[in-house]
């Protein structure tokens, strides 16, 4: 909300030299945000005067129409003589009064005035727009003073078009409508400043007649508890907007539309309370205010057409539909340029249903605004009064005898605060009495209530405050008003956030992190430490990127969760993989010539309950049972954390030690065994396998099991893959399932033996086919607990072996917990690991 | 020496002779220091000390002495050859520290070469943000919790006192996740704030409760220097008997000295949240800033609304609370001096390697 201090100062006696900081420091304590001050008697330096257009030449043979002016601006340019100025602007004639800066001034934005040659002729000066001062949008013509205004040429101009204010744009949070009203906001700042206020609400309003000025019927009581409505017959269609009233629409950013429109924007903004002028003429029949009937359709003033739904609120004629009722009034019953018979309507419009319906069209009119956050509903009758007031006054007519008023509100039910709560709460001393005063300072009726000791004759009273309870009634302006809780802010924000002291609690010995918790800190430092570099990846996928990374039809990857209002129509899923964004990542930083890259990234993947539904409706009187919340909670997409990596270029660089070494498929699978690893995953409970998983190369992908089960895979992406997504060669990549590894019991110290190793090298010969994580496995199977380590230190195929032979050798080290290995015992579990092997795997000793 | 020099023979003990001797020692001692390396030195140890070596000749001649002259002749021998083993030793020992010395020069390298044969990886400053609020926070005995972030409506709405209705709900630019039928009736959104695990907090343990949550919330803001559809908070939750909003500003106050340094400082202002009654706005001050000691905006707080309480089975009357949250990102943010936070998100590796050392 804009508002200058001028119109603020109407109703509150702020001190008279109050600087402009002060102002803000009080709006910002009082919780109203201050999103900027514009002081307005800054904004123009030099001489701004009113001029008077003496003589018109207009200027041909230029691209378009010039005008050379000759304007009288009294002695303010010294000489006395016309200004002559040169205009782009057509919209004056001789004898209207124009605002003219003189050489030497600097316009908003730093634009300096000068006298300069232009179109041939001397321009001293400028003519201005309301645009070109910052007053608001309007650069269709210069400003031209309306005749209500009594300034002579050479005057300041500034007063004359509002260049002698402050203007504060305010941000009201969403529970205090009042404040978006010069009435709300002055009650506020009488606080701050302990001043008088001149509530425009407490003007004498006369109530409503038994007969209505126009016949209308409220059929729903619950989306319209007040209607009050009161005709204007005889206006002049020809009357204009004062010039004042123009001026305070515009700086709060309303436009001005014609007399009626403008004076139910103006009182919208004094009192807070949006209203509506019919021209009465254009309705027929008597007004029916009811819920619409779903597909309805209304042409709102926006010139929409809308189909309407069956919980919005209109307001019909014979026609049907002609307003929707809170958010927007309709075409054909709007004020017209010969409107002279004016219906103004002031009602009150269930909160939630104004919500709603604000929301399902997208209109968030400033009348919407105000009513989602909460309109006083016992102000009607005075903001009828006084848009009938300012219409007679300024455009004539006769108001109706005949008031309407239907009124279905409920009184405010009074709230019991326990006297001492503000206390308990927010750790000051508050007497009873402050309680007291502060409350009534915002329009709380307080009355003792029931002293909730009364049983007990010796009871402390209101003097210490413990005990008591206070009855409390909020204004009718402060809807926002219904907990003991909401008192307490009232309390704690008028006396002050800054009296709160500041204490810490002492919380119960807590537990640390979850081994959760610390297994992700380990893999995440682990990787950092290989030097990979983590990266935390949007999101968002798009529907192609399936297909992309050759996931198969019926991949576990392929069903994802869709956002119904993504950002961007490209991207609508979330990931199901955390390699599609984090290989978007690696492209980016590709694109920026880095070459050598490992990154990560450790996050949630999302996987779709598919067919689980709609969660069931729980509601927040009380806690849902822990079935309720469950049934509801298997609803809930399942997001296990991942860890993903990538590797693309050169994995150690070359350099002046000699060539570099470009990352490979065993890089990203040795990676996946360090995570392992640094999850606390002991190698022997890991085994890894040749598998096939998109989106890897087939012949080079790992899938690494841990108890046998699969918890992620590691190698090389497959061709296709790497094209699609326009990859380097051979970018290899892992992904594991953090949440998918067993949680890792505390590992038995091993026996460390003192004594000799006996090193042992076999070299075996046996299909390529075998894997050779299944040798080691035979090997170990074998050689029984004198073996302390497998190492496999040459991988050899040759002619020699045969085609489909290969030759692994293995330097087996064997020790003894108690004593040295004979030669013999050493060969002898050597010789029962080859034994394993060979009828496993057909393996011989090479050489043998 | 294999037999016995008898009778004597004087020509055969010529070597006894002391001018002999002392000429043996000169010519070992001239021959040893004329050596130039320790190996060449080793070369020389056959001739001067070695079997056939003057010295040991000459000790072989003493057997062919009469009894009366061994003692002195013995005596003479032993002295000489005493001599050239010191001589030997003490130039083996100059030439073998010169050789030493020589290795040591001959060995030097450059040790400005770059040594980047390994690239340095990092953490994420954001992730490392969040670590260390989480450790000063369990260091208050408070502990890490966690929620999903694809949540319930009910778990982000409804349950923190925003009803289906309220304007608030509308000015969280939700991202709703969209229902079979491609509607955004599913009753699921991507979290808009890390409240969400106060639901899930308060629904699954009882107080006394001590958590802060870091993580990644959603928004459906436009990308651009100071938004981002996906950023992170961390939120405060306590739970206990007797929580007043004095608590409140000590913890939050403890949390910017540690963030932000000792002499960092908190304000309030009066705001308004669904989820908190009364609620603030709270801003820190710090000399640090890179434009200056200033205040900077941090995050909201506030007592926990007790409605928000008695949706999650605490009882309000026994029980009060407070929460707070804060923007991660622009936490670092303003710590670091990022003006862009789209840096936060690209991945550039060069941002998180600059940011990866220091606090």
């Amino acid at each position: 909300m804009r508002v200058s201090v001028s119109w603020l100062r109407e109703y509150v006696d702020l001190p008279a030299d109050l600087p402009t900081g002060d102002l803000e420091q009080a709006l910002v304590d009082l919780g109203i945000e201050v999103e900027s001050v514009v002081d307005l008697r800054e904004s123009v330096t030099g001489q701004l005067v009113v001029g008077e257009v003496r003589e018109i030449e207009e200027l041909t043979g230029f691209k378009k129409p010039i005008r050379f002016c000759r304007v009288d601006v009294g002695a303010a340019n010294g000489t006395g003589e016309p200004q002559e100025i040169v205009c782009g602007a057509r919209n004056f004639a001789p004898g209207d009064r124009v605002v003219v800066i003189l050489p030497g001034g600097v316009l908003p934005g730093g634009f300096a005035i000068g006298a300069r040659k232009t179109y041939g002729h001397n321009s001293a000066g400028m003519i201005c727009s309301a645009k070109e001062l910052g007053l608001g949008d309007d650069h269709s013509g210069i400003i031209v003073l309306p005749p209500d205004v009594s300034a002579k040429p050479g005057d300041d101009a500034r007063p004359v078009v509002g260049l002698d204010d402050v203007v504060f744009e305010l941000e009201i949070t969403p529970d205090r409508g009042y404040a978006l009203s010069l009435r709300g906001l002055a009650r506020e700042l009488s606080h701050a400043f302990d001043v008088p206020l001149r509530d425009p609400a407490l003007v004498p309003a006369p109530g409503g007649t038994p007969t209505p000025p126009y016949p209308v019927e409220v059929r729903d009581t619950v989306g319209c508890d007040r209607f009050t409505a009161r005709l204007v017959r005889g206006v002049d269609p020809t009357a204009p907007t004062p010039s004042w009233m123009a001026q305070r629409l515009v700086t709060a950013g309303i436009r001005s539309i014609s007399l009626p429109v403008d004076i139910t924007n103006y009182v919208m903004l004094e009192l807070g309370q949006p209203m509506h002028a019919f021209d009465a003429d254009r309705i027929a029949g008597p007004l029916v205010v009811r819920r619409a009937e779903a597909g309805e359709k209304l042409t709102t003033l926006d010139g929409v057409n809308r189909v309407l739904t069956a919980d919005d609120m209109v307001i019909c004629d014979d026609s049907g539909p002609i307003s929707l009722a809170a958010v927007m009034g309709g075409e054909t019953s709007e004020v017209v340029a010969g409107t002279t018979t004016v219906l103004f309507e002031a009602a009150h419009w269930d909160p939630a249903m104004v919500g709603r319906t604000a929301r399902r069209h997208k209109l968030f009119s400033e009348a919407a605004k105000r009513w989602e956050r909460g309109v006083d509903p016992a102000v009607a009758l005075v903001a009828l009064e006084r848009a009938v007031r300012l219409l007679t006054e300024h455009g004539g007519g006769t108001p109706s005898a005949e008031i309407l008023d239907i009124d279905h509100v409920r009184p405010r039910t009074p709230i019991t605060l326990p006297a001492d709560l503000p206390t308990r709460r927010v750790g000051v001393e508050y007497p009873p009495a402050r309680v007291v005063a502060l409350l009534e300072q915002v329009g709380c009726t307080v009355a003792q209530g029931v002293d909730r000791l009364s049983e007990d004759p010796g009871a402390v009273g209101v003097a210490s405050g413990a005990g008591t309870a206070l009855s409390v009634t909020p204004p009718t302006w402060r809807p926002d008003l219904t907990d003991p809780a909401d008192l307490v802010e009232e309390v704690v924000r008028l006396d002050g956030y800054d009296r709160v002291p500041s204490v810490l609690p002492t919380a119960p010995p807590g537990r640390g992190l979850t081994p959760r918790q610390r297994r992700r800190r380990a893999v995440a430092v682990s990787l950092a430490e290989r030097g990979y570099v983590e990266v935390l990846a949007h999101p968002f996928v798009s529907p192609e990127l399936a297909d992309q990374l050759g996931l198969p039809a019926d991949d576990s990857r392929r069903p994802a969760v869709r956002l119904a209002n993504p950002l961007s129509e490209e991207e609508p899923l979330l990931r199901t993989t955390l390699l599609g964004p984090l290989l978007g990542i690696l492209k980016r930083n590709l694109g920026r010539g880095h070459r050598d890259l490992a990154l990560y990234e450790i996050g949630a993947v999302f996987h779709p309950r598919l067919g689980a539904g709609s969660p069931p409706a729980m509601g927040v009187d009380r806690r849902p049972t822990d079935a309720e919340f469950a049934a509801a909670d298997a609803v809930v997409p399942a997001q296990p954390v991942h860890v993903a990596a990538v590797l693309a270029g050169d994995l150690d660089p070359a350099g002046w030690w000699g060539a570099g070494r470009p990352a490979g498929w065993a890089d990203a699978i040795e990676s996946a065994r360090d995570v392992l690893a640094a999850a606390g995953i002991p190698d022997e409970r890991v085994e890894v396998r040749a598998a096939e998983y998109a989106p890897w190369h087939p012949g080079r992908c790992a899938e690494l099991r841990v108890d046998g089960a699969v918890v992620g895979h590691a190698g090389e992406l497959h061709p296709t893959v790497v094209a699609a997504l326009e990859l380097p060669r051979r970018t290899c990549a892992l992904e594991l399932d953090l949440d998918a590894l067993p949680s890792t019991p505390v590992t038995p110290a091993p026996t460390v033996s003192g004594f000799p190793p006996a090193l042992i090298d076999v070299a075996l010969v046996l299909d390529d086919s075998v894997p050779a994580e299944q040798v080691r496995r035979a090997l170990e199977a074998g050689a029984g607990e004198l073996l302390e380590d497998v190492r496999l230190f040459d991988v050899y195929a040759g002619a020699q072996l045969g085609a489909g032979r290969r030759s692994l050798a293995y330097k087996l080290t064997f020790r003894a917990p108690d004593r040295t290995l004979t030669v013999e015992e050493a060969l002898a579990a050597r010789d029962a690991a080859v034994a394993v092997a060979a009828e496993r795997f057909g393996a011989t000793l090479r050489g043998a | 020496m294999t037999y016995r020099n008898d009778p004597y023979d004087p020509k055969q003990v010529a070597l006894l002779d002391p001018a002999a001797l002392a000429e043996a020692v000169a010519d070992a001692t001239k021959a040893f220091t004329a050596a130039a390396d320790p190996d060449a030195l080793t070369a020389l140890r056959p001739a001067h000390l070695g079997d056939r070596s003057p010295v040991s000749l000459a000790r072989r001649e003493i057997g062919a002495l009469p009894p009366a002259a061994k003692s002195d002749a013995g005596k003479r021998v032993n002295e000489a050859r005493r001599a050239i083993e010191t001589a030997y030793a003490d130039r083996a020992e100059v030439l073998e520290r010169e050789q030493a010395e020589r290795v040591l020069v001959e060995e030097r390298v450059d040790v400005t070469l770059p040594f980047n044969r390994r690239p340095r990886g990092a953490r994420h400053p954001l992730s490392v943000l969040m670590e260390s609020i989480s450790d000063l926070f369990v260091g208050m005995g408070y502990e890490v919790a966690e929620g999903p972030e694809v949540d319930l409506e009910w778990v982000n709405f409804d349950a923190l006192n925003i009803p289906a209705d309220h304007p608030a709900r509308g000015l969280m630019d939700t991202f709703h996740i969209a229902s079979a039928d491609g509607s955004a009736g599913s009753g699921l959104v991507l979290r808009t704030h890390t409240s969400t695990v106060q639901t899930r907090t308060m629904l699954s343990r009882k107080p006394p409760i001590y958590v802060i949550v870091p993580g990644r919330v959603y928004r459906t803001d436009e990308i651009d220097a100071t938004h981002s559809p996906v950023f992170h908070q961390a939120e405060g939750l306590v739970v206990d008997k007797g929580i007043t909003m004095a608590h409140l500003r000590g913890t939050l106050d403890h949390f910017a000295r540690a963030m932000f340094g000792p002499e960092a400082k908190t304000r309030w202002r009066p705001h308004y949240f669904p989820f908190t009654e009364p609620s603030a706005e709270f801003d820190v001050w710090f000399p640090e800033h890179r434009d200056g000691p200033q205040w900077v905006e941090w995050g909201g707080c506030g007592m926990v609304n007790p409605r928000v309480l008695r949706a999650c089975g605490v009882d309000p009357e026994v029980y009060s609370g407070f929460a707070f949250g804060m923007g991660i990102d622009r936490t670092l943010m303003v710590r670091h001096g990022v003006s862009d936070i789209r840096h936060l998100f690209e991945g550039d590796v060069r941002f998180s390697r600059a940011l990866s050392t220091g606090a």
